[in-house]
């Protein structure tokens, strides 16, 4: 090597001239970054600990005859360990702080890390829900304002605070509206709910819990629901309507006001499923276009982490009809003083949807989000992310097939926050929606919903939310259209064994499901 | 606004380039007459200085358990929970990720779950768990719909030692769904005759240990007469640490178990987010509800691991789906993962008789007392007083000025069942011998 090449304790300082796109396999079966890392149980044994406990009192068992003799079968690591083993697990995630994450019904936006620390002070974080209340009022206040920006923000009259995740809060709205039936002497007599076929898995299972049928409604050609499908539908047996809006194909419903006048006609009620409040807030109020009850799911809208899957938090908005049945505990303002009504008795309350008063740490996290955007961010926010979605749309829609649309020139029918795709545009190039997703991978980029909703065929449900810069988005389409002419130009390897860049190629969900193994036992000796 | 891209400019390109003049004509859909034009009379964006101190102010009005003489249980417990369970859970590979819907990129977040339901099913010695429920109150209404799915049967008859926002929480979805409870009265000694109350109808019997008010008790007779009736016993288990000293629910024939584990991990958290764990047999993992994550291998052969068994949730089955769960606990399984790979199983035994011995310690030293009466014969960490002829509620609320939290008034949770004088106070590692001279002497004030 010649001397210029070097510093001057005989370090190399460029790359040596050899081929180095020639992968060999490495001793460790490691790719650098890539580090492969066995179970716990694999690394740790029933021996080690990384914790350092002070020893007991001494004191005479009070446990009775059941203290537990047999091994646990516990493995345990040291701290350091520990630490190495989950770093290890983390960087086998993708996450939205890594790269852009379209997940279409998930909202996938910035995660603000202010909210992770006001959620930590010791006021909210190390505070039992049963002790004294006059001990936790700044608890309470955090709660109140919440919940005031909620009822503000949906023009609603009531929101209970303590459903735990989104298909909780549906579960809470869901009761109330039943509860209100019962009030109004009609037990037993409404038993069916009306469900659009693009509805969200969890909008029948829960109505199913509530003990309801329910009906599906067909979806009209252009993806939202006909009033006229309702009109037909609607008897004295029907409870309530349960509609998304935005609905799950990322369109307003624009009928949603007589669909909400003709199930009130019918002494229904009017249930919306808000995954999707992230487009409107601060443009529409769900209480103005008829909404009884809906469910806001702070760790979509409010951006409480999703955190690999929850904690969620689902509080529901609640119409002035449905308002009195809402669930214990709520609170009751009295001058300064703020009281957590806890049991049902002496209210109308339908009675209690969990123990404690819910999802705390998500509330903080919620209303940190919302101080920080105030009502002007709050619009914008909504406004980036319809913007967003039209952009990716507008952007595709000559080489991808918009669903719900002909390919026509020009601006059409406005998304709201999701561009929604069919799969049209691969047929006949062997390549799937999922072939097309895992190559996503590859590119970098989280895939999209695929699949879903089920009324479209091989649905890409794209969510960019209003976190993504013009670049990312620009970024996003050339790879799309890079991917789409790849597929149309038959360059099926590219696709049918993706991802090949991945922590792990493709993996077996069938061999999962049909020979389930759920937990790691200890080899046979 | 500090968390939104676009300039102005973009904004205009972006615009032109979808084709339409203004972001108006994107919410063209929304009905004219409902359109927000206005502002809502709340304040506009806020620096993150300003909301940093309006969180601090807040904050400060709460009495923090760390700032006071701590001895609240009843279903929540405070543990010592290490820094780098806080650490970790806050790696943007883990906080800012969704469900694990693509696996390739998700090994992270589906091994930590993997070995989490190898946690679970361990502590609770159960052949199989799911990745986690809302938390261990909602987890007990879900295993009682369980239960009525695979006996096809709609009479749940619950213990008068489970804790009674669980026990409210069955009461309210067994309303709607038109199932029957019998439930039998709240009683501090554990005793009770359920047995007599079992017949073909039943679907399972509920029952809890330690019981709210901390009584342990071995439900493996209990277990027999159970399935002698062709029903299901579900074990509620509220203090997870309890496990490290106790048998486990498993061990003594229960079909199904459930509870809450905050306390390892998670923290207080004034109630939530908090984890539910959830554990059964194999025979009955179909009717399960909630994700599970299951191994598999690659293209290439390797091991790794998938969310599995869908076919018994919403997003394939609809409205015949096992539950409308959606979410598990996602985050809060991670920390509970970490603090129990950091405890291993030598660490949670050291930690639960630190706390069972704190708590043996300190009930001796107040049944010294005259006025007080500790009722339990045995408990884990936590145990019920008497305090006779006082109101334990107005005695808590007076306490809790001098930075006393002395536990949790039965009262609370129980107005109606003549137990005014009853106290439950709960004892983990984290109680120093401070707090017990603290609360011996203020209690004895109390009483006298």
């Amino acid at each position: 090597m010649s001397a210029d090449k070097m510093n001057n304790v005989g370090r190399p300082s460029t790359p040596n001239a050899v081929a180095s796109n020639e992968a060999h396999p490495t001793f460790t079966g490691n790719k650098a970054l890539q580090i492969n890392e066995p179970l716990l149980y694999e690394v740790g044994t029933p021996e080690q600990t990384g914790v350092d406990i002070a020893d007991p009192r001494k004191a005479t068992s009070r446990l009775g005859d059941l203290a537990r003799s047999e091994p646990i079968g516990l493995h345990g690591l040291s701290e350091p360990e520990t630490m190495r083993h989950y770093v290890r697990l983390s960087q086998k995630n993708f996450a939205i702080d890594s790269g852009m994450y379209p997940l279409g019904s998930c909202t996938m936006k910035h995660n603000p890390r202010i909210n992770e620390k006001v959620a930590r002070l010791p006021g909210f974080a190390d505070t039992h829900p049963l002790q004294p209340q006059h001990t936790v009022q700044g608890a309470f206040e955090v709660i109140e304002t919440l919940a005031d920006w909620l009822m503000k923000l949906t023009g609603t009259e009531a929101v209970a605070m303590s459903p735990k995740a989104g298909a909780h809060g549906e579960l809470c709205g869901m009761m109330a509206i039943e509860a209100a039936h019962r009030a109004a002497g009609n037990a037993g007599k409404r038993t069916k709910v009306l469900i659009p076929e693009s509805a969200h898995g969890t909008n029948p299972a829960t109505a199913v819990f509530v003990g309801y049928q329910v009906q599906t409604i067909k979806t009209r050609e252009d993806g939202t629901v006909d009033p006229q499908a309702i009109k037909e539908a609607m008897s004295d047996e029907v409870a309530a309507i349960m509609l998304t809006n935005p609905n799950t194909c990322g369109l307003f419903e624009r009928d949603i006001m007589e669909i909400a006048d003709i199930v009130h006609a019918g002494g229904a009620y009017f249930y919306c499923d808000g995954a999707n409040f992230n487009a409107i807030m601060g443009r529409a109020k769900p209480g103005d276009l008829g909404v009884d009850a809906m469910h806001i799911n702070l760790h979509k809208t409010f951006s409480t982490p999703h955190g690999g899957g929850g904690p969620g938090a689902g509080p529901v908005v609640l119409s002035k009809a449905l308002a009195a049945f809402a669930p214990v505990p709520f609170a009751k303002r009295d001058g300064g003083n703020i009281e957590m009504v806890e049991h049902k008795e002496g209210t109308k309350s339908f009675g209690r949807m969990t123990a404690f008063h819910g999802q705390m740490g998500m509330n903080t996290r919620a209303l940190s989000y919302i101080l920080s955007h105030g009502q002007d961010g709050i619009r914008q926010a909504a406004e980036d992310c319809v913007l967003n979605a039209n952009y990716i749309k507008a952007s595709l829609k000559d080489v991808m097939s918009p669903a719900f649309e002909e390919q026509k020139e020009g601006f059409q029918r406005p998304a709201m926050h999701e561009a929604l795709f069919h799969d049209g545009f691969l047929e006949g190039t062997g390549v799937s929606t999922l072939d097309f997703a895992k190559a996503m991978i590859d590119e970098g980029f989280h895939p999209m919903t695929m699949y879903f909703p089920l009324v479209v065929h091989g649905a890409m449900l794209i969510e960019p939310t209003e976190s993504e810069s013009k670049a990312s988005l620009d970024q996003f389409i050339a790879t799309m259209r890079d991917l789409t002419l790849s597929a149309k130009a038959g360059e099926t390897e590219r696709f049918l064994g993706a991802p090949f860049y991945a922590p792990m190629k493709r993996m077996d969900e069938t061999l999962a499901a049909r020979k389930p193994i759920l937990k790691w036992v200890p080899a046979p000796q | 606004m500090r968390y939104l891209p676009h300039s102005k400019k973009n904004r205009e390109a972006m615009l032109a380039t979808i084709g339409v003049n203004s972001i108006d004509d994107l919410f063209a859909e929304i009905p004219e007459s409902v359109r927000v034009t206005e502002g809502f009379g709340l304040p506009d964006h806020a620096t993150e200085l300003e909301v940093d101190r309006y969180f601090r102010s807040q904050s400060a009005k709460n009495l923090a358990a760390s700032e006071a003489a701590f001895f609240v249980g009843g279903g929540a417990y405070r543990h010592h929970v290490p820094e780098t369970v806080n650490h970790l859970i806050q790696r943007s590979e883990f906080l800012t990720a969704y469900t694990p819907y693509q696996p390739e990129i998700s090994q992270g977040t589906l091994q930590a779950l993997f070995e989490f339901q190898t946690q679970v099913a361990q502590l609770y010695d159960m052949e199989v768990a799911n990745a986690s429920m809302y938390d261990g109150s909602t987890g007990t209404g879900e295993a009682v719909l369980m239960a009525h799915r695979a006996t096809k049967r709609r009479k749940a008859i619950v213990s008068g030692g489970v804790h009674p926002q669980y026990v409210e929480v069955i009461e309210n979805l067994s309303d709607f769904g038109s199932h029957q409870v019998v439930k039998l009265p709240a009683n501090p000694t554990g005793v009770e005759d359920i047995i007599s109350q079992l017949d073909k109808e039943t679907s399972c019997v509920v029952v809890q240990t330690p019981n709210f008010f901390g009584e342990l008790s071995d439900f493996t007779k209990l277990a027999e007469a159970v399935h002698a009736v062709k029903a299901l016993l579900i074990v509620v288990v509220t203090e997870v640490v309890s496990l490290g000293a106790v048998k486990a629910p498993g061990a003594m024939g229960a079909d199904i178990v459930v509870g809450e584990g905050q306390s390892i991990g998670v923290g207080l958290n004034f109630g939530g987010p908090y984890v539910g764990l959830f554990a059964t047999t194999k025979k009955l993992l179909r009717q399960m509800p909630g994700r599970v994550c299951g191994e598999t291998v690659d293209a290439d052969g390797k091991r790794g691991f998938v969310l599995t068994m869908s076919t018994r949730e919403q997003h394939i089955r609809r409205e015949k789906a096992t539950s409308n769960i959606c979410t598990n606990a996602g985050l809060c399984t991670l920390a509970f993962t970490i603090h129990m790979s950091l405890l291993g199983e030598v660490g949670l035994r050291k930690m639960a008789m630190a706390s069972h011995n704190a708590a043996v310690v300190l009930a001796e030293r107040l049944a010294k007392i005259d006025g007080v009466e500790v009722l339990n014969t045995s408990f884990f960490n936590e145990f019920t007083v008497r305090l006779t002829g006082k109101n334990a509620n107005d005695i808590v609320n007076q306490l809790a000025d001098d930075k006393i939290l002395a536990g949790v008034p039965v009262s609370r949770l129980l107005p109606d069942a003549g137990h005014d004088e009853l106290l439950l106070i709960a004892v983990t590692e984290t109680n120093s011998d401070e707090d017990f001279d603290r609360l011996e002497t203020a209690l004895k004030g109390a009483v006298s």
